[in-house]
């Protein structure tokens, strides 16, 4: 009690000095650390609040830094949930201790278990592959195979893909190295490089315009730049993706990587309870078809379908590896193309 | 006749008064979030440099390096120049240009990056237009590629020639015209008057204006990471998260601020122990060179240019990318976004050259070691990557919460919980540390005109150094302190990243806002963001603009004798001339 009005005073006081209104909690509140952009989650947080009253406290960033945060305000850190956008993130808060396990027969009913963390300190919300976009006038789908087999000479200078920076490529070379080892994933990764047709530069959609525009002939980039830019209002960005094809590679074998967005409940919630009914409320079949919808995302649930666009690119077989390995192979991977000058 | 002259050297005090104690420790406290930097540099960190120093290390120096030096000659080439032109010449659209010429500083470097991007690259509006009209394909003709090394160069030159500009010409305006008589009486015409005298005497504020813009080349992250250029910041973010090592990205970091501190030290070494003052207190308004014919249009095109590059092109771009994404900006939600903008920017310039004026004051009263080198130190923050500083202001606050939760623990039983983590007053903390170098730079170069016979002849009349800097100094720098308190304003105003890790819950920026949407490559729809920083940055700098130049010492009594001829005004030469 004291400390919950100690700090009503203090925000007061800073408040007042500032010339702000000060902020009185509500009861029931629930505080949450985002890496998913507001536009992206502020509607579906709108809904949760209406439905339940209670109300939830924002803070958007970038993961590493709210995860710093997070570590350095320690048990008196007000976050509750920490929503991530990369399955590599979530791994280093668990590994980080900020996190706590869930315990909720809902979220393990609702999402499949290599969507989620095998002691419960985190679920996935929802799914993005990075598979292979060609552009159709010049690609034949025949020619292209694995990620493994772009590689080859054949491909010389006609390859788009974005910085080494990125974490989804992070990702992408930590899932090579936990299935095929750090040996092949450096070859790949250096026969990657050799055949890229210009240095990387840009984020995903840039690629898509690139291959689009002749720049290339193939793109690598995630599924939901793809369906955003088909189901966009901007005439240029659509022309440009119609000119592409989508063929997710590694069928036979492993299948196409993909990654996810997910949440935890903090080490230290204050609010564990509205904390789990929020994420509940993101796994719940409402808010799985606002992610397909409004983001272009492939819902976690099995039983919730894809949006139009994305049911558009076809079915096809995703990589089942564990997600947490994605974190652990990730400080390999950025050596890996370090070494390789994959800028 | 104003001449360097080694500064007169003052008994020091013998006991502590009140401004070495505060000066001290603001200065101290300040540069606690750099100290928290170079701690890191006892911390082990494996293997990670050897890996970095066998791959990327050297491109990051190199790009580092290329890109300093040509964002220097670019805007020394463009903000030297044209602060003289409208400062002593007289042409066409002057006083217009005086005050549009800062414009571009409205402009945050990233978003100057991503809007020409827009336009310029592969699939952009110029190209297409130049395929469709030759019939050419993708490498069947050159086009400059933007995103490359020069691209980034132009792109920051285009927005950090201001820093340049406004200080040389705050300078430029408060140099007594009887230097530039004197010399015209001895023969130089207005190349030599330009070249051996306004130039060397302005100096100190063409290389304050120059380190502002250089360290904002090192800590800017956003336009070289979008090129895809490996620079220092963008491997100390890679180091720190790609490769999980925060110890060997705080060194990293550290390694950027020796070199910066060295660069400071061997500006300050060469210009030895010289000081440029002014000495007369008699100010009569600057002879112009009128300017015709083609000279006239060539002043014209050099201000000209500037402001279409660095701001009409981009902002038009911006509005018409707003008009087409009215729900993103048609709403309440985004007026409370410029509110909060506004307001914090505004505080947080007070508050930056407030403490600018405590330290600098102090400093010229009695150089203490201590402070000095603590202000350098301080002043450093503006050359680290806004996140890192971020890091360095968290350290500390969420340990004196955590110490002060857990005692009261302990002693009494009850918590209290993060008092300072999170709150706004972080945020400013955070933004005082950052842009201290902005306000402090700013207010030194002015202080420094400023002759310390003034103090003598002041604090011999009777007054306390209190009194002496509000009745004597302030006055006399009030454009100075407008222009300290307009860079920091639209400094702020651009800030994104300690905004965005320092912030409270539910509280946004439009820079946070114009990010968000950027980050994600949704160009049109952050554009109503980006170019409402470009609007509320406007309105102070035109209002400053006016006031800077109606500040200049002197002015007053010249409006209130308007209508004399200007012949009648005396060629002084001041009472107070003297040489070392």
């Amino acid at each position: 009690m004291f400390r919950h009005s100690l700090k009503v005073f203090a925000i007061a006081v800073v408040g007042a000095a500032l010339g702000l209104p000060a902020v009185v909690h509500a009861d029931g509140e629930v505080n949450l650390y985002s890496a998913r952009q507001e536009n992206l989650i502020k509607p579906l947080l709108d809904d949760f609040t209406r439905d339940t009253g209670i109300t939830v406290r924002l803070l958007t960033g970038r993961a590493d830094e709210l995860l710093q945060r997070l570590r350095l305000e320690g048990r008196n850190s007000p976050a509750d949930v920490l929503i991530t956008v990369d399955a590599g993130n979530l791994h280093q808060a668990k590994e980080a201790g900020v996190l706590s396990v869930i315990e909720s027969d809902v979220l393990d009913q609702r999402v499949p278990e290599s969507f989620r963390d095998e002691d419960g300190q985190w679920y996935g919300l929802s799914l993005r592959a990075r598979p292979i976009l060609y552009n159709k006038d010049k690609v034949d789908p025949a020619e292209l195979s694995t990620y493994e087999a772009l590689t080859d000479p054949n491909w010389r200078g006609r390859i788009c893909i974005r910085s080494s920076s990125n974490v989804y490529n992070q990702s992408m070379v930590s899932a090579m190295i936990a299935s095929e080892g750090s040996e092949a994933a450096s070859q790949w990764v250096e026969g990657l490089v050799a055949n890229l047709a210009r240095p990387p530069q840009g984020g995903d959609r840039d690629q898509i315009s690139a291959a689009a525009a002749g720049v290339c002939d193939i793109a690598i980039a995630n599924t939901y730049y793809l369906g955003a830019m088909l189901a966009g209002d901007d005439a240029t960005q659509r022309e440009a993706a119609e000119k592409l094809g989508v063929f997710f590679p590694n069928q036979e074998d492993r299948g196409t990587h993909v990654n996810i967005s997910g949440a935890g409940v903090t080490a230290h919630a204050p609010n564990r309870g509205n904390a789990v009914r929020l994420i509940e409320f993101l796994t719940s079949e409402e808010a799985q078809r606002w992610y397909a919808e409004a983001n272009q995302e492939y819902p976690v649930r099995p039983d919730v379908p894809a949006s139009e666009v994305l049911q558009a690119f076809g079915d096809f077989k995703m990589d089942s590896l564990n997600l947490s390995l994605l974190g652990e192979h990730n400080a390999e991977a950025v050596r890996i193309m370090d070494r390789a000058r994959w800028r | 006749m104003p001449q360097p002259t080694r500064p007169t050297r003052r008994r020091p005090v013998a006991r502590p008064n009140l401004w070495q104690i505060t000066s001290v420790t603001v200065a101290l406290v300040l540069a606690l979030p750099v100290l928290v930097i170079f701690g890191h540099v006892f911390l082990p960190t494996g293997d990670v440099w050897q890996h970095l120093r066998e791959t990327m290390l050297g491109e990051y120096v190199t790009n580092s390096l290329l890109l300093l030096f040509g964002v220097g000659v670019g805007v020394l080439v463009i903000g030297v120049p044209v602060a003289w032109l409208v400062s002593v010449c007289e042409f066409p659209g002057r006083r217009i240009f005086q005050w549009a010429l800062m414009l571009p500083l409205a402009m945050p470097a990233y978003i100057i990056a991503y809007t020409y991007t827009g336009m310029l690259d592969f699939t952009g509006p110029v190209q297409v237009l130049i395929r469709d009209l030759t019939g050419l394909g993708y490498g069947q003709y050159w086009f400059p590629e933007i995103r490359s090394l020069t691209g980034a160069m132009l792109m920051l030159t285009l927005v950090l020639y201001p820093y340049v500009y406004l200080l040389t010409r705050a300078a430029f305006l408060e140099q007594s015209v009887c230097v530039l008589e004197v010399s015209r009486t001895l023969g130089s015409g207005p190349y030599a008057g330009f070249f051996r005298v306004a130039l060397p005497l302005a100096r100190p504020a063409v290389i304050a204006g120059l380190t502002l813009a250089l360290m904002e080349v090192l800590a800017d992250y956003g336009t070289v990471a979008y090129f895809g250029i490996a620079t220092f910041t963008t491997g100390i973010f890679r180091t720190w998260y790609g490769l999980a090592d925060p110890a060997a990205a705080a060194q990293l970091a550290a390694v950027l601020l020796s070199f910066v501190f060295v660069l400071i030290l061997l500006e300050r070494w060469s210009r030895m122990r010289a000081r440029f003052h002014h000495t007369s207190s008699r100010y009569s308004n600057l002879p112009r060179y009128r300017l015709r014919g083609w000279k006239a249009t060539a002043a014209v095109g050099a201000c000209l240019l500037p402001i279409l590059f660095g701001f009409l092109i981009p902002a038009v771009q911006l509005s018409i990318w707003a008009a087409q994404t009215t729900d993103q900006w048609v709403n309440p939600a985004f007026a409370q976004l410029v509110f909060n903008t506004f307001y914090l920017a505004a505080l947080a310039a007070v508050i930056a050259v407030a403490l600018a004026l405590v330290l600098a004051y102090a400093r010229r009263m009695q150089g203490g070691f201590i402070t000095g080198l603590a202000v350098r130190v301080a002043g450093l923050g503006y050359a680290v990557p806004g996140t890192v500083i971020a890091i360095g202001v968290m350290l500390p606050f969420a340990w004196f919460d955590n110490a002060l939760d857990a005692f009261m623990r302990a002693q009494f039983g009850i918590s209290t919980g993060l008092l300072l983590s999170g709150t706004l007053a972080a945020l400013l903390f955070a933004y005082a540390v950052r842009f201290l170098a902005v306000s402090l730079q700013t207010v030194e170069a002015g202080l420094g005109k400023i002759k310390p016979s003034m103090d003598d002849a002041a604090r011999s009349l009777g007054m306390r150094p209190l009194g002496t800097l509000t009745r004597v100094h302030l006055p006399i720098m009030r454009g100075t302190l407008l222009t300290a308190l307009l860079l920091v304003f639209v400094d702020v105003l651009k800030e994104l990243p300690a905004t965005l890790i320092l912030r409270p819950f539910d509280f946004n920026t439009l820079a946070v806002r114009a990010f968000e949407l950027a980050g994600d490559e949704r160009l049109a729809e952050s554009s109503s963001a980006a170019l409402a920083i470009v609007l509320v940055g406007l309105l102070p700098v035109i209002l400053l603009s006016l006031t800077i130049e109606r500040s200049r010492p002197g002015q007053r009594q010249r409006m209130q004798n308007r209508g004399e001829p200007r012949q009648n005004e005396p060629l002084a030469v001041p009472a107070g001339t003297q040489t070392a």
